[in-house]
């Protein structure tokens, strides 16, 4: 009997380590032989620990499972018993995904090589060994892959700026720094399919000529930090990555770095800096990263998603990614659904869905089960979109239009009783607590703001203040973390006044 | 880069280096842009969000000018040239957001603060800020970190603007200073509380575009606007780095450096700008006589009697001094010149510069040439310590990829070096195995005093002219006194050197002669500025001007004459050192032919024309000198206190102070 328990840190959290422990032994107690795989999670966080049991007729799923549970479920033989939730496949939250970066996602051992080849790996990268550079950087710019860490820069053409460059060296790094609150793609992915990251990025070596990678993972990911130190070692062993990758003579090496817990080192020039041991502040752009970025080489900086999206670009071909989506949004999106709401989890799906099918199909509501009030999406520092913005289609232009962005693509839900005040000024705080110090309006900025929200209402002007201040570090800020720190704070002061307590508002 | 591109800047068509910044190719066009963290010496940080530009086309928000190269830029419809405009309204909006960010934790606390009167902040705010604010609570204060005796701290004015930080570890090559801490807490601080050690750290307080960094012996002495600036030359060095010198009434007050892209950038060594205290103390002030074996004051007319007696008694012998200016050597020398037995010499410290052969006591290089170097090789020097900013010419060029060797005490030069040996040994390996060809690449030789100083000086300086020959590099001869290159060009110079000069000499002219002991015997006349080594050792004292106190042409180490000129008045009975030569042969009967200095001048140049070309460097014929037989050992080292070389910095308490520090004995000092 093949039995799957998560390993993911989600489900850990959630009690899947009891619950495997308590399979192991139950099934010892019974006699029964058992083979009990650790996957990765589904992303389905609502019914994590989520147990699966492999039959004829596909993978049965119990969820949420805990340890007490585990005798009555070998009892019931794995059949009917109240935490069934039927055929995992089926399952609504799962069946209108549309799986391509995550199509292993909590279905292998992630660490498992072989399981990892035989649901379609490194194909991907069996193709570009067979490519040239060019042809490589050409597919995924004809892929309209664009960074999904959320700037959104089309990932071909940051290949191809360093593809060009000439230099010595150069360099992959992987930004996993994923510090968003209500983010948890970059997690699962790496905990749960570590290989796919290593596929990608070892296909970005051979397209761009870089030799060496970088994953900077941030610190509070431990799991995910042994994972991919066990997930490399496996690679490198098997010839994934090193000196002769798949015995094509071309050499990718990949190395592990742990950042020190600051949520500027996500912004990828503070990264870098980071990365080579420095203090981690913002960069002056240019130079680019991709003309002198690591070590003051041309270096591709991408998301994990960026990359992880790559092996199935190179597997299936530009035209069947491209053919997802819509408008200059192209392919996938592996949307986090987080904060107040029934069905929390990885929903990856085309862009193009509405935000409000998102957060009450997908999402089932509120956990609270009363009325929305709003969403943020991308981010501590992306809008609060109202409900009267739900049917704006999940896209990187569609999202801009309506005065919000996409970033990492987390969505945190928000019920009624929620003071968007309160929230905004969490906004600000936020900033004054992350902002690495570097440039004046984001240093200044982000504490005076906090300060001037409190004004507001008892001081006429405050509200005035506040917006010229948003506009300093909108348009004065060194990176996103200044200029993005506006759109949270004044998203909810024009959807929200009467949360504000202003004048105008109650007098309207 | 040859190709340029027209933009318009408000307008105004400008052709410009696509590499240029935006920042660059407005102050082309003339159109001025605020700018705090900005500096064209230092690295590009974008952090003061000052200078924010209009780019037409662009994204529809103020681009930082400071960190956009023009190359950049998109061209606009049809081809047009592309568009950067800095008085739209949005530009004008975001730089009194960013005014008004800055000056919520300032303190303004202007009437206190030594920047008041010469600050970026409140010109700027001035000029683009506006004339209140509308934030109200409490502003961020900062303690103040210690740096040393020369740098004072106030961080509480402190914009973070990183100037201090990048120039200390980009120019200095001393990373004593960081940013700690994050957002409102991110401070500007020394390394674990320890003092600077770099002896080019005042120029942070030039670059403090606040009054954050302030220079703490100037603290609350004077205003800007009180103070009389005179725009001349420093003599701590053989650099000639170009100053102005500071003065409320008849006292100097501060010394600060003068741009010259040739000589010293914009830097200045902390001894040439701090040394002013040693103008004030150990000077003198009136004519001493000994009698009894013991210094008395007397007048003018008894000590220039004396002197004219003392010169006429028998062979003289005339030395120049470190610090002499070229008018007064060539003074001295055409009165003595008029004896029937007498010398000159200015090769004081023994080295082996050879007479009349220009290219091998001064060389054939330009500093600026360092900063093309791609191969530099130091002979018997330790710049840093010789000539500071010199030194971070060289870094300049390491950080820009030069290779550095060096023969000599090994030293820590604020760069890596191949170290091929400390002695004459490593010398002559080098001169067998030829130096590693360079011949397509652009390359020096820096030979310094420390070398030429031994017996075999004279081999030292052909061998380093061979290998500069064999690897056709440039050669420049590092001096360490500012009047040396000027006395040898005057040639004040004696066959045999020093000890053949004073041989049976009955008596001693010594010139500001302060870093040598006259051997006892022949009776002295010493004519200079301070109660130093030369004048304890004086018969007669005739007490002259520092050359702050007198206008004077010095020929810096490249071989550069440039014009010193007064800024204060000499002490007391104290004159100018050419007016007392000049009473002094009137005193013998033999007047020289001039009334006034401008006389004197005509003489001057009309003996040596190259001095009138000033600030030009001279292409020096190349002679090599002939080989001699290399000695053993190491060289010895020019410079052996930094703080303490001439007698100006030995009057200063600060120095000595400085000295104390650097050489770990700060408790004797501390008084």
């Amino acid at each position: 009997m093949k039995l799957f328990v998560p390993r993911d840190a989600a489900a850990r959290a959630l009690g899947a380590d009891a619950v495997a422990a308590a399979v192991g032994a139950e099934a010892a107690r019974r006699g029964i032989a058992i083979d009990l795989v650790r996957n990765g999670s589904r992303g389905m966080f609502w019914l994590e620990p989520l147990l699966e049991v492999e039959t004829a007729a596909g993978r049965i799923g119990f969820g949420p499972v805990s340890a007490a549970d585990v005798p009555t479920l070998f009892d019931a033989e794995f059949g009917d018993h109240p935490r069934a939730v039927g055929p995992v496949a089926d399952i609504p939250f799962f069946a209108r995904q549309t799986r391509l970066t995550f199509a292993r996602c909590g279905v292998i051992d992630p660490l498992d090589l072989a399981a990892f080849e035989a649901h379609g790996g490194l194909a991907g990268l069996r193709r570009a060994l067979e490519m040239t550079p060019h042809e490589i950087v050409a597919e995924v710019t004809e892929s309209g892959l664009r960074g999904r860490g959320g700037a959104g820069f089309p990932t071909g053409i940051k290949w191809d700026t360093v593809l060009k460059a000439q230099a010595d060296r150069k360099y992959i790094v992987c930004n996993a720094d994923e510090g968003d609150s209500g983010t948890f793609a970059d997690r699962m992915l790496m905990e749960g399919d570590p290989f796919t990251l290593i596929e990608g990025m070892a296909i970005a070596g051979l397209a761009t000529g870089a030799t060496k990678g970088f994953v900077y993972v941030r610190s509070e990911y431990p799991d995910a930090i042994a994972v991919l130190d066990q997930a490399l070692g496996i690679a490198r062993a098997a010839g994934l990555i090193g000196p002769d990758v798949l015995g094509s003579g071309r050499a990718f090496e990949l190395e592990l770095r742990v950042g020190a817990g600051a949520y500027v080192c996500g912004e990828e020039t503070s990264l870098l800096n980071s990365l080579e041991g420095k203090r981690g502040v913002v960069r002056a752009k240019p130079p680019l990263p991709a003309h002198e970025g690591a070590f003051g080489q041309p270096t591709v900086v991408n998301n994990v998603i960026s990359l992880a999206s790559v092996p199935v670009i190179l597997a299936k071909g530009a035209t069947f990614y491209r053919d997802f989506g819509q408008g200059r949004s192209r392919g996938t999106i592996p949307i986090q659904i987080a904060g107040n709401v029934r069905h929390g989890g990885l929903f990856e799906t085309a862009f193009g869905m509405p935000l409000g099918a998102i957060v009450n199909d997908i999402g089932g509501g509120t956990a609270t089960g009363r009325p929305v009030k709003a969403v943020q999406v991308g981010g501590p520092l992306g809008a609060w979109m109202p409900v009267a913005a739900f049917d704006t289609p999940f896209g990187y232009e569609e999202f801009d239009g309506a005065g919000g962005l996409i970033g990492h693509a987390g969505i945190v839900v928000v019920d009624d009783t929620a003071d968007m005040r309160a929230l905004a000024r969490f906004a600000m705080e936020f900033c004054a607590i992350e902002s690495c110090g570097k440039c004046t309006p984001c240093r200044i900025g982000a504490v005076r703001g906090a300060e001037t929200i409190d004004r507001i209402g008892h001081d006429p002007g405050a509200e005035a203040l506040l917006r010229d201040l948003c506009e300093t570090m909108r348009d004065g800020s060194l990176c996103a973390l200044g200029g993005f720190t506006p759109y949270p704070v004044l998203s909810a002061l024009d959807h929200f006044p009467q949360d504000f307590g202003t004048k105008t508002e109650a007098a309207a | 880069m040859t190709e340029t591109r027209t933009i318009l800047i408000d307008g105004i068509p400008v052709e410009v280096d696509p590499a240029m910044t935006l920042i660059q190719a407005c102050e082309q066009a003339g159109v001025e842009i605020p700018r705090f963290c900005y500096h064209e010496r230092l690295s590009i940080a974008g952090n003061c969000r000052m200078c924010l530009v209009e780019v037409v086309g662009g994204p529809p928000k103020p681009a930082a000018s400071c960190a956009m190269q023009v190359r950049d830029l998109r061209p606009g419809k049809d081809g047009a040239p592309p568009q950067v405009r800095t008085n739209t309204p949005m530009v004008k909006k975001a730089r009194e957001g960013v005014m008004e960010f800055l000056l919520i934790n300032h303190p303004l606390d202007c009437p206190i603060c030594d920047q008041g009167g010469e600050c970026d902040l409140q010109d700027q705010a001035m000029a683009y800020g506006v004339d209140f604010s509308r934030y109200r609570e409490p502003k961020r204060a900062v303690a103040d970190p210690d740096l040393g005796p020369l740098v004072g701290t106030h961080m509480t004015r402190c914009i973070s603007c990183t100037r201090c930080v990048r120039f200390i570890t980009e120019v200095a090559g001393a990373p004593e200073l960081g940013q700690t801490g994050r957002g409102e807490d991110a401070e500007v601080t020394n390394y674990l509380g320890q003092t600077l050690g770099s002896n080019l750290q005042g120029n942070i307080v030039d670059l403090c575009p606040v009054g954050a960094l302030t220079s703490k012996p100037y603290a609350f002495t004077a205003r800007p606007w009180e103070l009389t600036k005179t725009e001349t030359i420093d003599v701590m060095d053989a650099m000639g780095a170009n100053i102005r010198v500071d003065t409320k009434g008849r006292e100097v007050m501060r010394i600060l450096p003068r741009n010259h892209d040739g000589v010293n950038e914009e830097w200045i060594s902390d001894k040439s700008r701090y040394v002013w205290d040693g103008l004030r103390r150990q000077r003198l002030d009136r004519p001493y006589l000994r009698r009894d074996g013991r210094l008395q004051p007397v007048g003018w007319a008894e000590a220039l009697e004396a002197a004219a007696a003392a010169l006429a008694a028998g062979p003289v012998a005339g030395l120049a001094g470190d610090l002499a200016p070229v008018e007064a050597i060539y003074s001295l020398k055409r009165l003595l010149d008029g004896l029937p037995e007498a010398r000159t010499e200015c090769r004081t410290d023994g080295a082996a510069l050879p007479a009349g052969n220009r290219s091998g006591y001064v060389g054939t290089a330009a500093i600026a040439e360092i900063d093309r170097a791609e191969r530099i090789l130091l002979i018997g020097t330790n710049p840093r310590d010789e000539m500071p900013v010199l030194n971070a010419r060289i870094r300049k060029a390491w950080l820009s990829g030069a290779s550095v060797s060096l023969i000599g005490r090994a030293a820590d030069l604020t760069y890596d070096y191949s170290h091929l040996g400390t002695d004459r040994a490593a010398l002559a390996r080098l001169l067998a195995e030829g130096a590693e060809g360079a011949h397509d690449r652009p390359s020096l030789v820096i030979l310094g005093q420390g070398a030429l100083r031994g017996a075999d000086g004279a081999a030292v300086l052909a061998a380093a002219q061979r290998i500069a020959e064999e690897s056709e590099s440039g050669f420049l001869v590092l001096h360490t006194a500012a009047g040396r290159v000027g006395a040898m060009d005057v040639g004040f110079t004696h066959e045999g050197g020093l000890d053949a000069a004073l041989a049976g000499a009955a008596t001693v002219f010594a010139l500001g002669v302060d870093e040598i002991d006259i051997p006892a015997g022949p009776k002295v006349i010493y004519q200079g500025s301070h109660g130093d080594r030369g004048a304890h050792r004086a018969d007669i004292i005739l007490p002259a001007a520092a050359w702050v106190e007198e206008p004077g042409l010095f020929v810096n180490t490249e071989g550069r004459p440039q014009l010193a000129l007064r800024t204060a008045f000499p002490p007391g009975e104290a004159r100018e050192n050419w007016a007392i030569l000049r009473a002094l042969s009137g005193q013998m009967g033999a007047a020289l032919p001039w009334d006034d200095l401008a006389g004197l001048r005509r003489a001057l140049v009309a003996a040596h024309p190259h001095l009138a070309e000033l600030d030009a460097v001279p292409a020096n014929e190349w002679h090599a000198e002939p080989d001699g037989a290399l000695g053993t050992g190491p060289f010895a080292a020019a410079v052996t206190d930094f703080y303490l070389t001439n007698p100006i910095a030995r009057a200063s308490p600060l120095m000595a102070e400085m000295s104390a520090r650097a050489s770990g004995s700060m408790d004797v000092a501390a008084e």
